[in-house]
């Protein structure tokens, strides 16, 4: 982990100026980003069973709860503290 | 100006420069601590890892693939994929002005989304590398001093803290929506539901491995359609530079802008 988000960061100096700017490694550094943040969250969420009492509903809560105040504010802190603390009560309601 | 006096000088305009780092920095990492503690493993690990690793996404990740005893190879993957964008930050970071070996080694290993984004907006200002460093310390040192103070708070109070891990899902959320609301990341984020619906069908404990692995796979199959795309669009408006139309956009716009990404 810590080695190769190293190596990451020096590819640029280590005479791979070039690697780092071909057109499809920048179109990769574009893209990427999003879909892969997009997998994580579903990553992230992947223990909640849906089949099974609370059907998920903390989770689902909190997501909402968590996108909405970020709609409003734009404060990502904000966000993510208000959303866990969501998480945490809902937890503890349905728990 | 005698050296101790620009060093005071310096370091009194880093501390300046990295408080917005320190909000963001702080709260996260101690949410990192919190959530590390508790899985189990022993506290000093959030402290040490964060001297080590420093890099939050990932960090927060490594939790849950560590405790799940993940493969080495899938760790190397999902680094390699979360952190790729890490690739575009050296192209701007003003090396020049580290005369030190040891200061441009410390350069590349903490250059963060914030510390990067920080550096980039003073790119043409005159800093001195003393300063770009004690920029990088700083902010390095929040981020131990956060993850400390989480893994100790865990220690404190062990009980109430139960779905304390939702911060995960929370800062990926935030992230997502950073990139969402950009209509040119739609593609991405379809592939990227495709690509997490594939993996699910699949199942199995590689979830990760395999989504990221088939969203690569789309990325690149999406690739040629947009070069060519992009090379008529370019062609259309000037003759010149046909392959540019594809990468006009600065490397510093692929930096998310938020105190939470981190690494």
């Amino acid at each position: 982990m810590a080695s190769t988000t190293l190596l990451l960061r020096a590819t640029p100096f280590l005479a791979l100026q070039k690697a780092a700017d071909a057109p499809v490694v920048r179109y990769l550094g574009r893209i990427m980003p999003a879909g892969i943040m997009v997998i994580l969250v579903i990553y992230s969420l992947n223990g909640i069973r849906l089949t099974t009492y609370p059907y998920g509903l903390p989770s689902l809560i909190a997501v909402t709860v968590t996108l909405l105040i970020h709609a409003w504010r734009r404060n990502p802190l904000l966000s993510i503290v208000v959303g866990t603390a969501t998480y945490m009560v809902s937890l503890h309601l349905f728990g | 100006m005698n050296v101790s006096t620009g060093m005071r000088a310096d370091a009194r305009d880093a501390l300046r420069d990295t408080i917005p780092v320190a909000m963001g920095y702080l709260p996260l990492a101690a949410a990192y601590g919190l959530m590390l503690a508790n899985t189990g493993i022993d506290w000093w690990w959030a402290p040490v890892s964060s001297l080590l690793i420093f890099a939050g996404a990932m960090q927060f990740l490594s939790v849950g693939l560590l405790a799940a005893h993940t493969p080495l190879a899938e760790i190397f993957i999902a680094t390699l994929l979360v952190n790729f964008r890490h690739v575009f930050y050296g192209l701007s970071y003003p090396m020049d002005k580290l005369k030190r070996t040891p200061a441009r080694v410390y350069g590349v290993f903490a250059l963060t989304d914030e510390t990067y984004s920080l550096l980039a907006g003073k790119a043409d200002q005159n800093i001195s590398g003393r300063r770009i460093t004690l920029i990088q310390l700083f902010s390095h040192g929040y981020w131990i001093l956060g993850s400390f103070v989480g893994a100790l708070g865990a220690m404190a109070l062990p009980d109430s803290i139960a779905g304390i891990e939702f911060s995960l899902t929370a800062l990926f959320l935030v992230l997502t929506y950073e990139h969402a609301i950009k209509r040119e990341n739609l593609p991405a984020v379809v592939m990227g539901v495709l690509a997490s619906a594939v993996a699910f069908a699949i199942g199995g404990k590689q979830f990760l491995s395999v989504a990221m692995g088939v969203f690569l796979c789309l990325v690149l199959a999406n690739y040629p359609i947009v070069s060519r795309k992009a090379s008529r669009e370019s062609g259309l408006r000037t003759s010149g530079s046909p392959d540019h139309g594809v990468d006009d956009a600065p490397a510093a716009s692929d930096a998310v802008p938020s105190a939470a990404e981190s690494r």
